[in-house]
């Protein structure tokens, strides 16, 4: 065995690369191991001249290396430059197999290794930890020793191989950089994820490339792709471009040629090159395999660490992607940092110090960073659990804030899906909004927005600090990264959330004591989009409120079902039955994926026996709903037409996705005579690009619904942006800030299809310019070749960068595609507003 | 600090800040340019049509009624300033920034103040016509009038005719739907006679948008080499029987394209003679106005 380095650092991404620059700044002796015969695997493979963004700005770069926003070329050029430049010791074509200790074991330090069979049964092994040096186990079968390890790994994965006879041949592969490099060629895709689909679309794109493209499916259904990817896929194939293959798998790969089994037998067809998207092996068990244990065994969990980066397997470091940190600049950061820690500079503060210190910068009491987070820690209970790092991690998503006694913390219908943690003081909820002297108190460690967090709703009261208080805002982002890293913050976020429900929606009569058994019975449940569940007819006799998500109201008249009505989240329903014991009425599902509680009925009925105030209210309520639906049945027997026309549309509107929106455009195609009036006022309002396409999109009863953002409650786009960059503003808009890195998960990620990924162009000559001498393109989104060219002559075009509808947010007057409208054919509107007979009914001409 | 707060939350919900002006967007009824409002409108430019004409026929004016008495002038300067503001309206289309504008509420007032301007114009003239550039700035406003009702008619009338021609269909998508015949009836073509495939090849030549204007308005393509193709296919062997099926596909493809061409140029043709007159109206208008001013 040869020499035993001070440190490996496994993986040269931006992470390793500042990692192993640090080591060899600092004359450590070290070790670079990169898997690929180049530097930096995952930027290497982004798309030629990919603009790669340096966010978050206000972090200072610490690192021996430079790296500033440009040109992916320019970035790795600057980056091989350097590490040749630090006499970097790299190791290239080094994969990592297995890394173990070679000391001696250490006592009570035992590896839970927990894995999942496809049928859900669980299999334990136990891995005894073992004291460093560790030896690094390579695919090659050389042995690299080292007292520490760094893995910086990322979140990548390898792909899974195809394993059929010929998968080996050099026609067979599992990245497509460039889909218009191959013309002239038969190609086979295997896989129907998103990867496989985007790529066999993109295949077959251009007819001009003359590709013959054909894509595997194994089954008929496309499970693991986005609807959207699904439908345009379809499309495609019906369109000619390409053909999907059903129940068909590979049998074997010989040059030229594939074999098929299909359901009607084998075929042989030509195929000159295969591109398996076959998913690829998540890191984590590699990673546990080295002894490094998870938060928890939630798929999106990660290692557990020590605020210098240690895992559990003592010597052994985990830095960027995988540790949880995406951006490129905090990857750098740390693998400065790890160096240092490991070279005995205990003393080194992180790089987000300033950032942090910052944030508690103007609360009182004079406190040091580090105090002042084991403050929070300590005052707010459902932050107990958490260790000094995730403190530091959590608090860049969170911020503190004093408020004077009577200040207003949040307003009664004021957007925001933040929670709140008082960390000392005490603050009243003005629960009538006709009367702001009734408030009840909530006291010092207790939480309080929860509601807003949970269903994606307007804040539901007025809330004002009752004294001097100091509360944490934790954004929804870290909000749910505490309740995935700490489960007991999660069955307590829970528990007082359907307290506060109950004690909400009926009313201020009701005390904690009152509900107690309630909240004690009460599940959560989670019901996918369409899934009943109230059934009509039946004689269950459980409560139900909507927790988030929203709910359609149907009755089955004549042969038909009827729609009634919508629920949005807050609401309850399945009172009726409970009440007077009757079978159900009407049937309730979930129109979007929803999570109710579910309450026992005699639970409901014991604390209406106790509180005959209660009692009133909740007839007067059920009184409400039957005057609803006699009516629409009423109407069913006059005017048959209205109620079906309007039953169906708000199945329609349902059914594309209206049921999860806030605020929505539709076209009246009634009215619209076509003059794309409203896309050329987006663009005109928003850096010249147009935001929504008109024309796209589906139509029931001349009711159309163009692509266009809905700012769903929940929104999709924002589940997975790298730089945080998609917020919801003050009046309720979904927008993103000037921070996109122009990842495009988001466009991806959105099921509506609304994102577009576009570069700002320069500015238009003016209005007046246009009409008198006709220059530049004139109102609306000028055409590409006109952007490209003006780019040009300003010195290049722009960055790409995610764009969508922010409802016109700081523009007078509101959305400017309603305002632009000749006709009133462009509404916007709410699901709760609109979804109702008089507005669907409504006569417009 | 207290105050500060309760005055914001007063702002809010008093009507002024941005979420009651998205409330009350959303709360709003949806009702066309015609009804905007409840005829608000209609209203006004009824009561201006009817205060003229009373006007008119109460105030004695001498020596008679006349584009030079006082009353004349009032209507003439009521009539040259509704012109300029309702020309106006093919700014205010293109510039709904800065300024909380609705482009309806303009469109609306178009209208029916328009309409009021034929009564308003026609009493200015006393019923003095003749053959000079007074009478021309006249006939000039009423056809830019005569128009304009042209064009309030199909917007009221064709938009959903177009809706259901599109079927859910972009413009794109349809032109991309005929690509992908055209690439399936060029390969089924290939077993075809020469004569057979020469109809094919001309009907895959053919310009989609060939035809002139009066094709256009009528959706009449009497040289449409598709329909010819068909017609002269007798689909005997299977080859044939494949091509005529195409064909019958390209062309009810055609047929939709052609529909959708059809009503956006009924609704579109209309201000290639609407604005060109306004343009000449003003021209003419401006003649009149220093005539006048000069020969006092």
């Amino acid at each position: 065995m040869g020499e035993i380095f001070k440190v490996a650092i496994i993986g040269s991404g931006p992470a390793g690369l500042s990692a192993a620059a640090r080591a060899a700044a600092l004359g450590l002796s070290h070790v670079l191991l990169e898997k690929t015969d180049h530097l930096s695997d995952t930027i290497y493979k982004y798309q030629k001249g990919k603009h790669v963004m340096a966010t978050p700005s206000n972090l200072v770069l610490r690192s021996d290396i430079d790296f500033e926003a440009g040109k992916r070329e320019t970035i790795l050029g600057i980056w091989d430059e350097q590490i040749g430049g630090h006499k970097v010791n790299v190791k290239y074509m080094a994969e990592a197999k297995a890394i173990r200790g070679t000391g001696e074991a250490i006592p009570g330090s035992v590896q839970q290794i927990v894995t999942r069979a496809r049928d859900g049964t669980k299999n334990v092994t136990e891995l005894q930890r073992h004291a460093p040096p560790y030896a690094i186990e390579l695919t090659s079968g050389e042995t690299v020793m080292a007292e520490n390890v760094v893995l910086a790994i990322g979140t990548q994965g390898n792909p899974n191989l195809m394993r059929c006879p010929g998968a080996d041949l050099p026609h067979v592969q599992y990245q497509l950089d460039d889909p218009t490099e191959y013309v002239d060629e038969h190609i086979i895709i295997v896989g129907t994820g998103d990867a496989g689909i985007e790529n066999a679309r993109g295949l077959a794109e251009d007819p001009a490339q003359r590709n013959t493209v054909s894509i595997l499916n194994r089954g008929t259904e496309f499970p693991t792709a986005k609807a959207a990817n699904v439908s345009a896929l379809m499309a495609d194939h019906e369109a000619g471009k390409l053909t999907v293959r059903n129940e068909s798998e590979t049998k074997a790969i010989e040059p030229g040629f594939i074999t098929l089994t299909t359901r009607d037998g084998e075929i042989r067809i030509p195929c000159d090159r295969i591109i398996a998207r076959i998913g690829s092996a998540p890191p984590r068990a590699f990673v546990e395999g080295c002894g490094i244990e998870f938060t928890s065994e939630d798929r999106g969990a990660f290692p557990r660490l020590s605020p210098v980066f240690e895992s559990t397997a003592p010597g052994i470091f985990v830095i960027g992607a995988l540790a949880g940190y995406p951006l490129i600049k905090h990857c750098m950061n740390q693998g400065h940092d790890v160096i240092e820690f490991i070279n005995g500079n205990t003393a080194l503060k992180p790089a987000d110090e300033p950032i942090i210190a910052a944030k508690f910068a103007s609360l009182p009491g004079n406190r040091s960073t580090e105090e002042w987070l084991e403050f929070l820690r300590a005052g707010v209970s459902i932050l107990n659990g958490m260790n000094p790092l995730q403190m530091r991690e959590f608090m860049l998503d969170s911020e503190a804030k004093f408020y004077a006694p009577g200040e207003v913390i949040f307003e009664r219908n004021a957007p925001g899906s933040s929670l709140f943690g008082i960390a000392s003081g005490s603050v009243a909820v003005e629960v009538n909004p006709a009367d702001p002297s009734i408030t009840i108190p909530i006291e010092a460690g207790s939480i309080f927005g929860e509601v807003g967090l949970i269903s994606g709703r307007r804040r539901g009261a007025t809330i004002r600090a009752a004294e001097d208080t100091i509360v944490v805002e934790i954004s929804r982002l870290a909000a749910l990264k505490l309740q995935s890293q700490v489960p007991s913050a999660k069955t307590a976020i829970q528990r007082i959330s359907i307290e506060r429900q109950l004690l909400q929606m009926f009313g201020s009569g009701l005390t904690r004591e009152d509900v107690a058994p309630l909240v004690e019975a009460a599940r959560v449940e989670e019901k996918r989009a369409g899934e009943i569940v109230v059934t009509e007819g039946a004689d269950d006799k459980d409560i139900f409120i909507i927790r988030r998500g929203s709910m359609i109201v149907e009755k089955q008249v004549g042969e038909k079902p009827v729609f009634l009505s919508y629920l949005p989240a807050g609401s309850y329903f399945g009172e009726m039955a409970v009440i007077d014991g009757s079978a159900r009425t009407a049937t309730v599902k979930a129109a979007i994926k929803s999570e109710v509680i579910r309450l026992p009925g005699e639970g409901f009925l014991a604390l209406l026996d106790k509180r005959p105030a209660l009692r009133e209210r909740a007839m007067k309520d059920m009184a409400g709903r039957r005057a609803t639906n006699a009516f629409i049945e009423s109407r069913k027997d006059e005017f048959s037409g209205a109620v079906d026309l309007y039953s169906q549309t708000a199945q329609f509107l349902v059914d594309n996705g209206i049921g999860e929106a806030t605020d929505v455009l539709l076209i009246d195609e009634k009215l619209c005579i076509g003059c794309d009036n409203c896309e050329k006022a987006c663009a005109d309002s928003h850096d010249g690009l147009s935001r929504l396409d008109r024309e796209a999109g589906k139509t029931y009863a001349h009711l159309h619904v163009p692509t266009s953002c809905r700012h769903c409650e929940h929104p999709h786009c924002m589940a997975d942006c790298p730089p945080n960059a998609i917020k919801r503003g003050p009046d309720g808009e979904v927008f993103i800030d000037e921070t996109c890195i122009g990842c495009g998960n988001c466009q991806r990620n959105c099921p509506y299809g609304v994102i577009r990924m576009d570069a700002k162009p320069p500015k238009k000559p003016s209005l007046l310019q246009w009409m008198l001498f006709g220059t530049g393109p004139g109102p609306g989104e000028a055409s590409y070749s006109w952007r490209k060219k003006a780019a040009e002559k300003e010195g290049g075009q722009k960055a790409k960068q995610a764009i969508k509808c922010d409802m016109c947010s700081g523009i007078d007057g509101g959305p400017a595609c309603v305002r632009a409208c000749p006709t009133g054919a462009a509404i916007r509107v709410s699901p709760d507003k609109f979804l109702t007979f008089a507005k669907l009914t409504e006569d417009i001409e | 600090m207290a105050t500060k707060a309760v005055g914001k939350a007063g702002a809010k919900t008093g009507g002024t800040g941005r979420f009651s002006q998205d409330e009350r967007r959303r709360d709003s009824d949806h009702v066309s340019f015609l009804k905007h409002r409840g005829f608000r409108w209609l209203w006004i430019a009824l009561l201006l049509s009817g205060a003229s004409i009373a006007g008119y026929l109460l105030i004695d004016q001498e020596p008679r009624s006349n584009g030079g008495t006082w009353y004349g002038y009032t209507l003439g300067t009521i009539g040259f300033g509704l012109i300029l503001w309702l020309s106006l309206l093919g700014v205010r289309k293109r510039r709904i920034n800065p300024g909380a504008w609705s482009l309806k509420a303009w469109t609306s007032a178009h209208v029916y103040l328009g309409l009021a301007l034929a009564v308003v114009g026609t009493l200015h003239t006393g019923f003095q016509i003749g053959w000079n550039v007074h009478t021309l700035a006249y006939v000039l406003m009423l056809l830019v009038i005569i128009t304009g009702i042209y064009g309030v008619i199909v917007y009221a009338t064709l938009p959903a005719s177009l809706s259901a021609n599109r079927k859910e269909m972009t413009r794109a998508q349809m032109l991309d739907a005929l690509t992908a015949l055209d690439r399936q009836l060029e390969s089924a073509a290939q077993p075809l006679a020469r004569g057979e495939a020469d109809l094919v090849i001309a009907a895959l030549k053919q310009d989609v948008f060939h035809g002139g204007v009066l094709a256009r308005l009528t959706g009449r393509y009497p040289r449409c080499a598709t329909a010819i193709a068909m017609v002269c296919l007798d689909g005997g062997s299977e080859a044939e029987k494949r091509v005529e099926a195409l064909l019958v596909k390209r062309h009810a493809q055609l047929q939709q394209i052609r529909g959708a061409l059809r009503i956006r140029a009924m609704l579109e043709i209309w201000l290639f003679v609407h604005i060109p007159l306004t343009v000449a109206l003003i021209a003419a208008l401006t003649a009149h106005v220093i005539s006048v001013f000069y020969y006092w």
